[in-house]
């Protein structure tokens, strides 16, 4: 019971099973999935569905938050990538040829790799700080998006590029399997091959790792890069299941969410270990959040009153300082303190 | 870029801290004469103080920005609490109340909320990130709560604040906000340099765990800049009412980028410990020369804005690595 109560994905799960429960209360046959019309439907697989976004960005900022950085323009990443899929097809004689997408994804998903290699290089290279470095990109890349539409809404009409987001496959979502697969791919690069041991030991410590013999920089970049691959996934998930690309509001604030999810998971802000089962678990519950709120029938202006409260609460819960001062537990080992201290000042 | 090969030389003359603050003021210099070179009735005094009354509430904001990231931290709340000192000064003063009470009752609701956000950071050692993240989804939500829709002011105090010009003789004048935002700037700066505060604030923000062994009250620093971040927010969003004359919960989205932009382009390093007000003040200026100049030229989108401050944050903090680089090398 003790080892339960110990696992670092305890709570999140609590929390996760809490709110499903809540939904059960309030909504008739909440857990129910049918097949209609060859699709699965139910409200679990619409969590999975509107939550895959999010899932994505937040696996990507796993690794970064794991190299103890942060990448705060996934969210114009987000825009930019939807903004120059949306451009392309749109300029296509016809809108429907599966190849004219699949060239306009392959370059929007292209330049969301060249970005994060922009902030890769920025943080790796140069040195700066993870937290300024990307905030560039995140001021610059909300205006690089609207430049690329012209700051228009930009609309197109195109069955292949709608199936990605808002499509069926194999009964499934299409979404989800692309979420599946880009998560079956992470976890097997990082935790059957080495990646995820060397991105731990940057986090934990760059100058020893590098001492170590590992490449800090290629490591660095590499994560950087992925983050924003995923982020720029997530952003072709998002216009196409609009079928629209909105330089100024796709995306928006994804980041704060994805680093709340990551959070939630129990990876530290501060790096060298991470879960990116906590990840998921995180992205679900903060759409499974969502979702409770417009079922429990809390009025939508409260909607971010609520996510403040919760967000407090899962934080606090998972703080060993709160848990300590306030179930008068026994603190844990002193060791532990000074570590978070210099947590807080590095990462903020 | 091509001053980099001058630098021996300055370093000599100004001391090394002093460096970044004056880029600063140098790129101000040179953007106005450049706007003076290439629009009629760019040079003129009234375009710098129609910058102070147009960025008044973000100076102030800024002001309580540079607070909290001198010590380390950041307060993504700031945007939010602007929008909810509106929202909530609007609804207000729409029953009735006295416009004095409303404006004691805001600060101190700002005050309250960045108290509490403080005593959370330090005490249950959350890291300030998420503690102000969801201190903005809360001030935001507040916002709604109170109403989704623009609520207009017409109380008289509030109008005549806003319709007041100060004659400064010649044609110069300034608004009451922009005046209020200077004195709040010399507050700032007088609390900094010159009070035990200031102090403190420097040496947590240095290294907390030296200061904490130097006995210096940590705990009451980091909460203090918290709150003061708070009531600077508020006071902003006070000054923001002044401006617009209305109330809206989605006023004020993003300001807290434009903060810490201005304070980064101002040279105060995000790790905390090394910064000067008067950075900010310029970094803020700055921001609004550029949106000046944007509005001179015309035919550019808005949207350039964005690309600009991107630009410059990057040419900034480039700068900051080559001195940092130079003065203590391997020092992170």
């Amino acid at each position: 019971m003790n080892r339960i109560l110990k696992h670092r994905l305890f709570w999140p799960v609590v929390v996760l099973v809490a709110l499903l429960l809540l939904n059960l209360v309030f909504t008739d046959g909440f857990f129910r999935i049918q097949m209609r019309e060859g699709h699965l439907y139910g409200s679990l697989i619409d969590i999975f569905r509107f939550g895959a976004p999010l899932i994505l960005v937040a696996t990507g900022m796993t690794l970064v938050i794991a190299t103890s950085g942060i990448d705060l323009s996934v969210g114009s990443v987000v825009a930019i990538a939807g903004a120059l899929a949306c451009m392309q097809i749109s300029d296509l004689s016809d809108q429907n040829s599966v190849s004219g997408v699949l060239t306009a994804v392959g370059v929007a998903l292209a330049l969301s790799v060249v970005l994060g290699l922009w902030n890769g290089f920025l943080v790796a290279g140069i040195g700066i700080q993870p937290i300024i470095a990307t905030l560039i990109l995140m001021v610059a890349g909300r205006g690089l998006a609207q430049l690329i539409t012209d700051g228009q809404i930009t609309t197109v009409n195109s069955a292949p590029y709608k199936l990605i987001g808002g499509g069926y496959w194999l009964t499934l979502p299409f979404g989800i399997i692309i979420v599946a697969v880009v998560l079956a791919l992470t976890a097997f690069l990082t935790r059957r091959l080495a990646l995820g041991l060397l991105i731990e030991s940057v986090g934990g410590n760059a100058e020893a790792s590098r001492l170590a013999g590992i490449s800090a920089r290629g490591v660095l970049m590499t994560v950087y890069a992925f983050c924003a691959l995923c982020a720029g996934i997530a952003g072709l998930m998002i216009s196409s299941n609009v079928s629209s690309a909105d330089g100024n509001n796709a995306g928006l604030w994804i980041e704060l969410d994805a680093i709340l999810a990551v959070v939630i998971g129990g990876t530290p802000l501060s790096g060298g270990r991470f879960s990116l089962s906590g990840t998921v678990l995180g992205a679900l519950i903060i759409q499974t959040l969502t979702t409770t709120i417009y079922s429990i029938g809390v009025p939508p202006e409260t909607t971010l009153l609520f996510k403040a409260l919760v967000v407090t609460i899962v934080c606090l819960i998972q703080s060993p300082a709160f848990r300590a001062k306030v179930f008068h537990r026994r603190r844990r080992p002193i060791e532990a303190r000074p570590a978070t201290e210099e947590k807080v000042r590095v990462s903020a | 870029m091509t001053s980099i090969t001058g630098l021996p030389g300055l370093r000599r003359v100004v001391p090394q801290k002093y460096v970044p603050v004056l880029v600063t003021a140098c790129l101000f210099v040179a953007m106005f004469v450049a706007g003076g070179v290439r629009y009629d009735n760019f040079a003129t005094g009234q375009i710098i103080l129609n910058v102070f009354i147009d960025n008044a509430f973000l100076l102030v904001v800024a002001v309580g920005m540079t607070f909290v990231i001198l010590t380390g931290g950041i307060d993504l709340s700031v945007g939010s609490v602007v929008a909810l000192a509106t929202m909530v000064s609007a609804s207000l003063l729409k029953d009735g109340w006295p416009a004095y009470a409303v404006i004691a009752l805001v600060l101190v609701i700002g005050a309250t909320l960045g108290l509490g956000m403080g005593a959370i950071i330090h005490y249950f050692e959350i890291q300030p990130f998420i503690v102000t993240l969801a201190g903005m989804f809360l001030a935001r939500g507040l916002c709604y709560t109170i109403s989704t829709d623009s609520i207009p002011i017409e109380n008289e105090t509030f109008t005549a604040i806003a319709q007041t010009r100060i004659n400064l003789g010649g044609d110069l004048s300034l608004s009451p906000s922009a005046v209020i935002s200077i004195v709040v700037v010399l507050i700032a700066a007088y609390m900094l340099h010159y009070t035990r505060l200031g102090r403190n604030v420097y040496a947590t923000g240095g290294s907390e765990q030296s200061a904490l062994l130097m006995g210096l009250p940590v705990a009451r620093t980091k909460i203090a800049v918290y709150t003061i971040s708070g009531f600077c927010s508020a006071l902003g969003g006070l000054l923001f009412a002044f401006y617009s004359l209305s109330g809206y919960g989605l006023s004020a989205v993003g300001m807290e980028l434009d903060a810490i932009a201005a304070v980064v382009i101002g040279g105060t390093l995000l790790t905390g410990g090394s910064g000067y007000l008067a950075g900010t003040v310029l970094g803020v200026l700055v921001l609004g020369l550029i949106q000046t100049i944007i509005s001179f030229e015309g035919t550019l989108s808005s949207w350039w804005t964005k690309i600009f401050i991107g630009v410059l944050l990057f040419a900034f903090i480039l700068l900051q690595r080559v001195f940092s680089a130079g003065s203590r090398r391997g020092a992170h």
